[in-house]
């Protein structure tokens, strides 16, 4: 059941993501809102796959890599239909509904059955802690998009080689606000998502903060987006430099996310695949 | 008598050859009487914008005249012929009728349908007629020109979504601003491109307007008109940190506005996009400009490429416009064409009759025992004879006016029969 709904938000999302790809080629109006409107029928499935996910397991359903990809996406889906909606910017999809496709098919390589919890997991903090960092995460990813895309009008602009795209791009400023807003969205999660987690750190292992890799990684995370808000903030960086600090910022993010749980020893890799325990 | 075409445009030459190349409107006498007083061009018009160079002229002697024309070009702006050459372009007959046709219409522009250029042949022609280099062909020619523009532009709606450079910054601002209710634009310059440009601007919804000139009473003026603030143009760097867009076109011959600048100017503004239109031709604002972050330096080669990513849609009504450009080439040639056959039947009569009239006078002052009626006999004799003679030549003549060969015969036997034809002859058949 649990799987059979997953397959169908997936499913839904390729769709989605191809029509969004399509508009690159080809923009309209029509094409844009069916985009639009099956990617929310994908999200609303998508939804109810972690809410029965939930009701099954009696837990959040965050607690390995399937259930972190698929939430992962859950959140970049659902903050980028906000985001399209707010900014009547259907472009933006092309760029960002990539990324949460890659991570529901990367979601499906990992083992799905639901099984019991670990026990160091068991907290009231589970809910919080991963919640508040993918959430953050998503909020980045989108801040990705937006930055990719300004880095490629920029280019149109200083270069004034128009090549089809430059009409379907926004304008610099709007793709510069769009990155910023969503840095403004994620600083703060990822913020509180490791405050929370060094309070749950706390009560689990007894200590804040053991420069686990999974916590130091998050920490270089933290760094380089507050140097980005910094900038942005006191100097008035944006454009070229914003944009790629902002790729570069995704980068690290994703190894903090998928790098160190897969890559590296650490307290976090309780949803590594064959490691049972910590 | 043929229309010769030589010059180079936006679409053979960059804007550092272009500006090369450019006179002076203050100055046009001087290049005006040179062209005329060439070997064998009888009539010239300059067109020098900054997107074309061009020289229309009437000559007898196609390529020569040609030939002496990039000459002069090259000579007259101390370049070697040989630099010049690849960018220059030449036409004659039909073909230059159409390429002025379709300058004139705005469909040979940077920015197809724009509608400065009409304005810019117009003052060009004010300018020969002024200075009379000029003459009936010319002025015919360039007559019908401005018609054949202005039926393109009732007939056809190629204009209707292009105002030129104006049209295509506002565009460009656009992909850069998105919004522009909060932006200022500062005119370098009260040129009237600047002017036009800003109108656009405000009609788009910038805030404000700031100007600046060289001579402070024009910007206070224009300020004025624009409901803007003058700058004085000693204080521009202090002020420029205000200005978003900026539009240069200051006929200075020299860089004002180098990439030193605008680093510590866009500092000032904290790193705020600023985008920099260059009009003038020579350049005003120095090219790394746009290595500066978030600046944007566009010249008006450079919209070229805005306009061919937004020009599609104006395909078809192009096309239309290219059938109204045919008909109406057809039309002029046939008049053209037609131009030097009548004063040549008349001068072929007038040789022949004059030769008669010498003839008759010489035998009738010898020819003691005439009869009465003989003088008039002798009168109709000759006439019949010459009449004769004339038939077949003159009705082959004027038949030819209509197949397009007729120069052919009319260079034949203005040489055969030493057939002296002055401009002046012919001006009596011009009057429209």
């Amino acid at each position: 059941m649990n799987d059979t709904l997953f397959i169908v938000a997936l499913c839904l999302y390729g769709a989605a993501t191809l029509a969004y790809l399509i508009y690159v080629a080809k923009p309209s109006e029509l094409l844009g809102k069916i985009a639009h409107w099956v990617l929310i029928g994908g999200f609303l499935t998508h939804c109810a796959t972690m809410v029965s996910r939930y009701l099954a397991a009696g837990y959040t359903p965050i607690t390995n890599l399937h259930e972190a990809l698929s939430f992962f996406s859950l959140a970049i889906v659902g903050l980028f239909i906000y985001f399209e909606h707010r900014y009547k910017l259907h472009i933006l999809g092309s760029f960002v509904t990539p990324v949460a496709l890659a991570m529901m098919i990367a979601a499906l390589g990992f083992p799905t059955a639901i099984g019991e919890l670990n026990p160091a997991l068991k907290s009231r903090w589970l809910a919080a802690h991963t919640i508040f960092a993918f959430g953050g995460y998503a909020a980045f990813t989108v801040s990705f998009g937006a930055a990719i895309m300004y880095l490629i009008q920029q280019r149109f602009l200083k270069q004034k080689k128009f090549g089809p795209l430059y009409q379907r791009l926004p304008s610099l400023d709007m793709l510069d606000d769009i990155s910023y807003r969503c840095l403004t969205y994620g600083f703060p999660l990822l913020t509180v998502a490791i405050i929370t987690g060094a309070i749950w750190a706390e009560t689990a292992w007894g200590t804040y903060w053991s420069w686990d890799p999974k916590e130091t990684w998050s920490l270089i995370t933290w760094f380089v987006y507050a140097a980005l808000l910094h900038g942005r903030l006191t100097t008035g960086w944006r454009g070229k430099n914003a944009s790629i600090l902002s790729i570069i910022g995704f980068c690290i993010l994703l190894f903090t996310f998928l790098g160190v749980n897969l890559l590296l020893p650490s307290l976090h890799s309780y949803n590594r695949p064959g490691v049972v325990d910590k | 008598m043929n229309i010769i075409v030589v010059g180079l445009s936006h679409k053979t030459a960059s804007v550092d050859i272009r500006e090369k190349v450019a006179f002076a409107p203050t100055q046009m006498d001087k290049p005006l009487r040179a062209v005329v007083n060439l070997d064998d061009i009888s009539e010239a018009v300059i067109v020098s914008t900054c997107n074309r160079v061009e020289i229309y002229a009437v000559t007898k002697d196609i390529a020569g005249g040609m030939a002496r024309i990039k000459r002069f070009l090259a000579d007259y702006h101390n370049l070697s012929l040989d630099t010049l050459e690849p960018y220059l372009y030449g036409h004659h007959s039909e073909d230059a009728i159409r390429h002025v046709f379709r300058v004139a219409s705005s469909l040979d522009s940077m920015i197809v349908g724009e509608p400065q250029i009409l304005g810019q042949i117009k003052t060009a022609y004010g300018y020969a007629a002024e200075f009379k280099s000029s003459g009936i062909i010319l002025n015919r020619f360039l007559h019908k020109a401005f018609s054949v523009a202005k039926r393109v532009r009732t007939e056809t709606k190629i204009a209707s979504s292009a105002v030129s450079v104006s049209f295509a910054a506002v565009e460009l601002a656009k992909k850069i601003f998105g919004d522009l209710s909060d932006k200022t634009v500062m005119l370098v310059g009260a040129g009237e491109m600047c002017e036009l440009a800003a109108k656009h601007f405000l009609n788009n919804g910038v805030r404000g307007v700031m100007v600046t000139n060289r001579t402070f009473e024009r910007a206070e003026r224009l300020a004025d008109e624009l409901q803007g603030r003058a700058v004085r143009f000693e204080e521009m760097f202090d002020y420029l940190h205000q200005a978003d867009i900026v539009l240069s076109s200051t006929g200075a011959p020299h860089i004002i506005i180098g990439p030193k600048d605008v680093e510590e100017v866009i500092k000032r503004r904290r790193m705020k996009p600023m985008f920099f239109i260059d009009i003038a031709v020579p350049r005003d604002i120095d090219p790394r400009v746009n290595d500066v972050e978030n600046v944007y330096l566009y010249t008006v080669d450079d919209i070229q490429a805005v306009v061919t990513a937004n020009l599609q849609q104006r395909g078809e009504e192009a096309k239309k416009a290219e059938q109204i450009v045919e008909q109406e080439i057809g039309q002029f040639f046939k008049w053209l064409s037609s131009l030097g056959i009548t004063p040549t039947i008349v001068a072929l009569r007038t040789k022949f009759d004059e030769v008669r009239r010498a003839e008759l006078d010489k035998t009738l002052a010898t020819w003691k025992d005439l009869p009465p009626d003989g003088q008039k006999r002798l009168e109709a004799l000759t006439n019949a004879i010459m009449n004769k003679l004339l038939h077949s030549p003159t009705s082959l003549l004027k038949k030819s006016g209509q197949g397009g060969r007729s120069d052919l015969y009319v260079d034949a036997l203005r040489s055969l029969f030493d057939l002296q034809i002055g401009i002046d002859e012919e001006e009596g058949e011009l009057e429209e």
